[in-house]
């Protein structure tokens, strides 16, 4: 199988890696978007912490969350790795340099770690907290036939959490830099998949900075939301 | 007009080098950038000191000799030309040029801001040919091209080889000037029996050579003389997947 | 020693047919055992070292650029010629023949231009082979332009880059031979001598131009193949690097210099801007395909073009030649524009200067269609100038292009040292007195593809396979020689420039050995030069020291050769007492000022022998007859 390694340790190799992986975690970043959204919702977090123990419980859905960890994992390492190997290949930088590209397309590596950064934060606070915490409490909601359901109170956590200035600033500069991540990187996933094409990949482009904006902004508004409480603003 | 310059000097590749300033009088708008560079050197060679050391040959834009870093960017600011064709009506009076080799771990300094390039050479040995001897071919016209493809194939092969993508990119990757190479012959019907070997070989050289991956910043199309589209990156890589899942070799270099 | 041309006997068409039968050959397994070396990869040199490589013997070749692919075949731009009647308007092998020996003003050997047509449509098939992109039509087939002195359309060309793209063809097949190990490549290497043991050539010595080492190389056959020396006139359209060392050695140690005065200076030129210029570039000549030559009727009108009416302009070329117009043959163009600018009709700030107008085309055509055949030169030319020629017409000079004249070799392409061959512009062989537009890179890939590895293959045969005795004091010698010379140029350490030296140069071969040329004039460059190359020896300055890269070096090296090549080109010119292609002497015109050959005294290639330092060389004359051409004054009217 060593042509099988040493395909995919190539700088192509490596690359194919980073734009499956990259492309992947896009498509979870829209799931992920939509159950997030449920915090919006003026329920008292019922539909969210329904969305949460289905995340957390569905055996397909477990499935592939094992794939996604995977996903993060390998696009944070072989990113790494590759950032590594570039800055080696110019040991001697320039004087001076005018450069023809985005910021964010010379910033990945950065903008990757700080994403990277923002995610072990976040999953130690929820994900960690949700799947290994017995001190959170449940709350319970009535249901229409029989007994309510009884469900643990991650709603509560993030309402909680979220009311921390310096969570939210987090939060809200995380955001900031995926939309950066975002901008260069969905584009560019296309590219070293091969998908350039006269006609196409204008779409790609335009397509891809509205995602990097739209996206992110979504995710960011939330932390925001619930800080400045805004769903009583608006809906009382 | 006049000038001061900042020049990269390095006796040689084992010397560390730095940053020399001089001063450049007297310059005319019509002048080519290197034949500024001929002045300064006259200047230098009668003071007795060492004139600057620079690859320059057909001062017309297509042998890629030519390799100055100009102002932070490959080949100075004009887009679409090489230095020798870049005049000097470019600059204004009382400017600072800041002149620097092409850096990459692949183009060691020889010398001043002569790099050595052979990398470059290297790659297309290890499969940038048709396997076809000098006789023995078939008639010209036996081949029929549609004009599509050899004007694609044509764009890919203006390449001069003069490493303007590696020095513009902020990983030193060479993905521009390879695809190129694969590109040209990827879309001729001559290219196609060799196509899957070429790219595995060509790809393997170019990152033994010690060339970074392609971050798709687009720098080295932005300042390629030849406007060599970074599609043919895509069409690079297209190759190289198709060569991975369907190649019938398994001991790869 | 008797100049034997070598030439086959028998008709024409079957001359290289018959005389590739009759050559010796080399067994494959054989092959292996002899070494050869190649200097210079351009077309000739690279095509040479592949083909040779692919064939099995051991290739050694070298370069002075850092890597073969910039050799200066690869700024040629128009395209090459080829007899492959593609257009079925009436061209033939015999056609392309006729028409090259009478663009040439009849000054070539008929045998090897017959053989340079005949071969002239493999080169077209190889190149295809290998993937070289020509213009194609709609259907998919090759498409052929017009060029000068041709009523035909046989040029094959890659937009206006085909040098780069037939030398990318020829450098491909030679990686493939570096890989296979056939041919070793040394880049950065400049060969400073060849050494000759009994006579023969057995290798050259380099300097290493990275670690400024002196090396000698043993081989059994040694191919120049290192272009022209058109940078004897300071400016001209060669790279800067292009210089006439390795002929010019060769001379020295006893291969004859042909028809050394025979220059080709191109018409479409960009014209000189100033003192600072190092090098004029070259408007490919396809664009007299559709740019029409001008300049004002008025003597001193200094209007800007588009304020001169039409009936104030004077189509020169056009009106002197109906037939050809504006396609006359290179050095036919380049007097009468030089005529026009002497009379005091030139354009632009100097006066040195034609009109070529493309506004006609650009209403015929359009502006797309013009700029799809010419962008590239367009967008050149304003690159330089910084005008745009699509609004105002082109300003254009002639130049130093080309070099006819070369080391003499025979029908086999040998020189009169035996096992060194020249190839490519390097010879003097093809081209007569006049090189016709696309024959260049045709020359180059027939004789480094198809007819060098035959004939030195013969020759090898001949010697046989014993080991080249690299210890032989021979080696030793040249090497001490070129060490003794390098240390000289360091040790002078002067007060004038070798840029100074190199550009007073060109002004005199300029001056009294360029597009006119007279005794009188000619005299006074002899003695301008001499004194010259004197001063150089004595008050050069080049800095720096020989282990190193030492560009100042390099430069001192070539200038000091093109001193003396000087001198026996302005020989040549007083010997030749005719006019005959880009040789004008102005004491034998007709009276419509146009060259007027001297067949009956002049038909003849002069072949030159080097007699030692500052020595008078002697000429050898090779008779040139002629059995199929008939020689006719050559009229383009």
């Amino acid at each position: 199988m060593s042509w099988f390694t040493k395909s995919f340790n190539s700088s192509i190799g490596k690359k194919l890696i980073m734009a499956l992986t990259g492309l992947f975690l896009c498509s979870f970043l829209v799931i992920h978007l939509i159950g997030n959204l449920q915090l919006l919702k003026n329920d008292g977090g019922e539909a969210f912490n329904i969305y949460a123990k289905f995340m957390t419980h569905n055996p397909l859905i477990k499935t592939i969350s094992y794939l996604l960890y995977a996903s993060i994992l390998g696009h944070a390492f072989y990113g790494l790795n590759l950032a590594f190997n570039n800055k080696k290949a110019r040991p001697v930088d320039y004087y001076t340099t005018d450069n023809q590209s985005t910021w964010s397309s010379r910033n990945m590596a950065i903008l990757g770690t700080m994403l990277l950064v923002f995610i072990a934060v976040h999953m130690a606070d929820f994900w960690w907290r949700y799947h290994n915490d017995n001190t959170i409490p449940y709350k319970s909601y009535a249901s229409e036939f029989g007994s309510p359901q009884v469900l643990k109170d991650l709603y509560g956590m993030v309402m909680f959490a979220f009311k921390t200035e310096w969570i939210v600033a987090f939060y809200v500069i995380s955001m900031i830099a995926m939309a950066y991540h975002l901008l260069h990187g969905f584009q560019s996933g296309f590219q070293t998949l091969g998908l350039n094409h006269k006609k196409y990949t204008p779409l790609v482009k335009s397509f891809g900075f509205i995602f990097a904006i739209i996206i992110p902004a979504a995710f960011a508004l939330i932390p925001i939301w619930v800080y400045l409480d805004l769903g009583n603003v608006f809906f009382n | 007009m006049n000038l001061k310059l900042k020049v990269w000097r390095q006796k040689n590749a084992k010397t560390p080098g730095k940053m020399v300033d001089y001063d450049a009088p007297g310059i005319s708008p019509d002048m080519s950038f290197l034949e500024m560079l001929d002045v300064v050197n006259d200047g230098l060679i009668r003071k007795g000191d060492e004139p600057i050391a620079f690859d320059h040959d057909c001062r017309e834009g297509i042998c890629g000799s030519c390799s100055l870093h100009i102002n932070g960017r490959p080949h100075g600011p004009l887009k679409g030309v090489t230095v020798c064709q870049l005049h000097m009506r470019s600059f204004k009076d009382g400017d600072t040029v800041v002149i620097e080799p092409w850096r990459a771990k692949a183009f060691p300094v020889i010398k001043d801001l002569v790099t050595d390039r052979s990398a470059l050479d290297r790659i297309q040995q290890a499969g940038g040919f048709v396997t076809v001897g000098t006789g023995g071919v078939p008639d010209a016209n036996a081949i029929p091209i549609s004009k599509e493809i050899a004007d694609q194939a044509f764009d890919a092969a203006t390449c001069i080889q003069c490493g303007a993508c590696v020095a513009a990119c902020k990983n030193a990757s060479a993905m521009l000037f390879v695809s190129a190479k694969i590109s040209q012959l990827a879309l001729l019907p001559q290219g196609q029996v060799e196509r899957k070997t070429r790219v595995e070989n060509m790809v393997a050289q170019m990152d033994e050579e010690g060339f970074g991956a392609c971050s798709v910043t687009g720098a080295c199309e932005a300042e390629c003389p030849k406007g060599i589209s970074i599609s043919n990156i895509a069409r690079m890589n297209r190759e190289y997947y198709s060569a991975m899942a369907t190649s019938e070799h398994v001991d790869l270099k | 020693m008797l100049l034997e041309s070598k030439a086959p006997a028998g008709p024409l068409a079957d001359k290289w047919k018959n005389h590739k039968f009759n050559l010796k050959l080399v067994n494959p397994a054989n092959r292996r055992k002899y070494d050869i070396i190649v200097v210079g990869s351009g077309l000739a040199g690279s095509a040479a070292a592949a083909t040779l490589g692919e064939m099995g013997y051991n290739v050694k070749c070298f370069c002075y650029q850092d890597s073969p692919r910039r050799a200066h075949s690869i700024a040629a731009q128009g395209g090459i010629n080829a007899a492959k009647n593609y257009k079925n308007d009436g061209d033939s092998v015999y056609r392309l023949f006729y028409d090259t020996v009478k663009g040439g003003d009849y000054r070539a050997r008929e045998a090897n231009v017959h053989r340079l047509a005949e071969v002239s449509v493999n080169i077209i098939d190889q190149c295809v082979a290998q993937g070289v992109p020509f213009a194609r039509e709609y259907g998919g087939f090759l498409d052929n332009r017009s060029f000068g002195g041709a009523q035909v359309s046989r040029t094959f060309y890659a937009r206006g880059q085909t040098g780069q793209q037939l030398l990318l063809g020829a450098y491909s097949a030679l990686n493939r031979q570096i890989a296979e190990g056939t041919v070793k490549m040394y880049p950065r290497h400049e060969m400073l001598d060849v050494v000759t043991i009994e006579g023969h050539a057995k290798g050259i010595v380099t300097r290493n131009m990275v670690t400024g080492e002196i090396e000698s190389h043993a081989a059994h056959a040694v191919l120049l193949c290192t272009g022209g020396y058109g940078n004897v006139f300071y400016l001209s359209t060669n790279a800067q690097g292009c210089n006439v060392t390795a002929a010019w050695r060769a001379h020295k140690k006893g291969a004859y210099f042909g028809n050394p005065c025979f220059t080709q200076i191109h018409p479409t030129c960009i014209p000189v801007s100033g003192d600072h210029q190092s090098k004029l570039t070259l408007m490919s000549e396809s664009l007299r395909n559709d740019g029409r030559v001008w300049v004002p009727k008025a003597v001193g009108d200094k209007r800007a073009p588009e304020l001169i009416p039409e009936d104030e302009r004077d189509y020169f070329l056009e009106r002197k030649y109906p037939s050809f117009g504006n396609l006359v043959p290179r050095d036919v163009a380049s007097r009468n524009a030089k005529e026009m600018c002497d009379a005091g009709k030139g354009v632009g700030a100097s006066g040195l200067a034609v009109y070529l107008d493309f506004a006609d085309s650009i209403q015929r055509l359009g502006e797309s269609a013009v700029a799809e055949r010419y962008g590239n030169l367009f967008d050149m030319y304003a690159q330089i100038t910084g005008e745009n020629p699509y609004k105002s017409p082109m300003r254009i000079y002639p130049a130093v292009h080309y070099t006819m004249g070369g080391l003499w070799v025979d029908y086999n392409l040998m020189t009169t040292i035996p096992g060194l061959y020249a190839l490519g512009e390097a010879n003097f062989s093809d081209h007569g007195a006049n090189r016709l537009g696309a024959s260049a890179l045709m020359q180059g890939l027939a004789d480094g593809y198809f007819v060098g590895p035959s004939t030195v293959s013969d020759y090898l045969a001949t010697i046989g396979p014993g080991k080249v005795d690299s210890s032989h004091e021979a080696f030793a010698k040249a090497v001490n020689d070129v060490k003794e010379r390098v240390k000289k140029l360091l040790s002078i350490n002067g007060t004038k420039l070798v840029s100074e030296y190199h550009r007073e140069l060109g002004h005199i071969m300029w001056d009294y050995c360029g597009m006119a040329r007279n005794e009188a004039g000619l005299l006074k460059a002899k003695k301008m030069i001499s004194d010259l190359r004197a001063d150089f020896w004595k008050n050069v300055k080049v800095t720096g020291e020989n282990e190193e890269l030492n560009q100042s070096l390099e430069k001192a090296g070539r200038v000091a050769d093109f001193l003396e090549l000087g001198e026996l080109m302005v020989d040549d010119a007083l010997d030749r007492k005719e006019s005959c292609g880009g040789h004008f002497r102005e004491e034998s015109q007709t009276e419509e000022n146009e060259a007027k050959r001297d067949d009956e005294n002049y038909c003849y290639v002069a072949a030159w022998e080097y007699k030692g330092d500052n020595q008078p060389e002697t000429l050898h004359k090779e008779a040139l007859n002629f059995e199929y051409v008939k020689l006719t004054q050559r009229s383009y009217k």
